[in-house]
């Protein structure tokens, strides 16, 4: 149940994210989810992609810091609640979240949402345990 | 193998000898034939009959980097034109260039100190040496090119640049014995990755590293990623240029000076009184032997020490630590001291981080501010923010322990710093420009 995802380094100039987003359209790489976390100085751009090998080796090639990070992909129901109910779970659990963001599928009903967890082996099992819906890596790039 | 083992070997009271009786003809030669020198030991009340023994070293004039500028191009010289064979020149980074010429003497026993200097490293006939220094005025190409051929070993004569092509080279002829500055190695092995050769796998087993101060931690990382030994050559264009001092592969723990033609002295810079032994302060040179532009009491502007304790490599020359630093490059930030080589050492000892850093100051109001730019390593990048902040915090942590200053830490994208073929740049300085 566990996603890989890029983790891409970038300093904070003009053009950097952009010369991101060119490299991967040219390789014909979709991005299916992102985030952006910034300080002053520099930031780091979070992807799930169509096709992560292909992505990483451009942005490696061109010289990038790439970085594959193991976040989950954990299905919530896309209404009042959903997610607080999850991180109910977790928290009782004591497993930390030090990232995610979301983004809703197509199809409407449920939101998807990328953890990253301190303890990913004891969240995955945790969320399991609980019947909570997580995309396999294969599933998440064709979404 | 030692290549001049009656020199190199020289019990120390017979070597004091032999630089007494240089020391006493230098100072007639140039007494006599240098209106410059003759000037300064009138002012000074001293004649080249004063000097009866090495301790009345002190008594003579220094010579400064301003001096050789004031008498740009040809004014120090003491011989004739016509005994002039070649003509080198500094690069002129902190200045007008300094130029110096050489005897067809002075050229012979520059090829046989850096013929020593390829022994001291290891080097024999057999080897290949790969030279990418930069042929021309700078010194470095030709004195290592002819001080391999004076030792008969094969030089591939490369010179800087065309980084692609040195990779190729190094790996189709075989190179044993690399010769360029050290951030240059790490560049050659990072292109290297790039072109998927992998330089563990070459031939190569010694690099021989000047042009630039550099760290015992960046000598275990070339090392580590080269696999090859990695020593430490000195030289400067005014005293003769690369060859001057060299490090041993046996003991790895110092640079060999070769006294018989260099007389060195280590002095407090503020000061210029001679340091206590062993302590750290600039490297001071009278060169002994040279023609074409001999000099007294050389102010070099490096800090070092020396060590005059036996060496297991068998030579007698006194050897001189890495350079740490130079007494001109020495930054006042808020008051403090700070050398560039101290801050590298830092960022070199701290993991996830590159040795290409870039030092910037500027002032804010009446406040120096120091911001280190450092490329985080592809290899053990994070990619949580607040690892990174972390990783920040402690480089700062670390350069206000050791150095009493407090910098701005600035993580840049590998490979953001500039590289360079020759000495590569540091430090930019903007404080006067923003005034």
């Amino acid at each position: 149940m566990k996603c890989d995802q890029l983790s891409i380094f970038l300093e904070n100039r003009a053009g950097r994210l952009a010369e991101v987003t060119r490299l991967l359209s040219e390789a014909k790489v979709n991005i299916r989810a992102l985030s952006l976390a910034d300080t002053s100085d520099f930031g780091i751009l979070r992807l799930i992609v169509s096709d992560f090998e292909t992505a990483q080796k451009v942005l490696k090639d061109a010289g990038f810091t790439v970085g594959k990070t193991t976040v989950v992909a954990v299905v919530v129901d896309d209404q009042p609640g959903g997610l607080h109910t999850l991180l109910d779970m977790l928290r009782d659990a004591s497993i930390n979240v030090e990232y995610m963001y979301a983004f809703v599928q197509q199809s409407g009903n449920n939101a998807v949402i990328i953890f990253r967890f301190d303890r990913t082996e004891q969240a995955i099992e945790l969320l399991s345990g609980k019947n909570i819906k997580m995309i396999p890596s294969e599933e998440l790039c064709k979404l | 193998m030692i290549f001049d083992i009656d020199k190199e070997t020289m019990p120390r009271e017979e070597l004091e000898k032999l630089q007494l009786k240089r020391l006493k003809q230098l100072c007639e030669k140039v007494y006599a034939n240098v209106p410059f020198y003759t000037k300064k030991f009138k002012e000074l009340g001293i004649e080249p009959k004063d000097i009866k023994s090495l301790s009345d070293l002190s008594k003579l004039p220094f010579t400064e980097k301003q001096d050789l500028r004031n008498h740009y191009p040809f004014g120090l010289f003491a011989v004739s034109r016509e005994n002039i064979v070649r003509i080198h020149s500094s690069s002129g980074t902190t200045g007008k260039a300094t130029v110096v010429g050489y005897t067809k003497r002075d050229i012979k026993n520059w090829a046989d100190m850096m013929a020593r200097s390829f022994a001291i490293a290891g080097a024999t006939p057999a080897d290949s040496i790969h030279n990418a220094y930069g042929y021309g005025l700078f010194t470095g190409g030709l004195g290592v090119h002819y001080g391999a051929e004076a030792l008969g070993a094969t030089i591939i004569p490369m010179s800087g640049g065309a980084t692609r092509r040195q990779i190729m080279v190094i790996k189709d002829f075989g190179a044993t014995v690399l010769c360029c500055t050290p951030s240059y190695a790490l560049y050659l092995y990072e292109t290297g990755k790039e072109m998927g050769i992998d330089f563990r796998e070459l031939p190569l087993k010694t690099g021989i590293f000047g042009a630039e101060p550099w760290t015992e931690s960046m000598r275990r990382e070339i090392e580590d990623k080269l696999n090859i030994k990695a020593l430490d050559i000195y030289g400067l264009s005014e005293i003769m240029g690369p060859g001057v001092a060299m490090e041993c592969a046996e003991a790895q723990d110092g640079l060999h000076i070769m006294e018989d033609h260099f007389l060195p002295e280590i002095i407090n810079p503020e000061t210029g009184d001679p340091v206590e032994p062993g302590e750290v302060g600039e490297l001071v040179i009278t060169t002994l032997t040279k023609e074409g532009i001999p000099l007294i009491r050389y102010r070099t502007r490096d800090l070092t020490k020396l060590n005059y304790t036996p060496c297991r490599c068998g030579r007698t020359l006194a050897r001189m630590q890495r350079v740490t630093g130079r007494s001109d490059d020495m930054l006042i930030i808020r008051g403090v001291n700070v050398f560039p080589s101290q801050i590298e050492s830092i960022l070199v000892e701290t993991e996830g981080l590159s040795p290409h850093y870039l030092l910037e100051i500027h002032r804010d109001g009446n406040l120096d501010i120091l911001t280190v730019k450092v490329e985080v390593a592809g290899n053990t990048f994070s990619d949580e923010i607040k690892n990174l902040q972390t990783l920040e915090r402690k480089i700062q942590r670390n350069i206000k322990e050791f150095l009493g200053v407090t910098a701005r830490i600035k993580l840049v994208e590998p490979k953001s710093i500039e590289r360079s073929a020759g000495k590569a740049k540091r430090i930019i300085d903007l404080r006067n420009e923003n005034q």
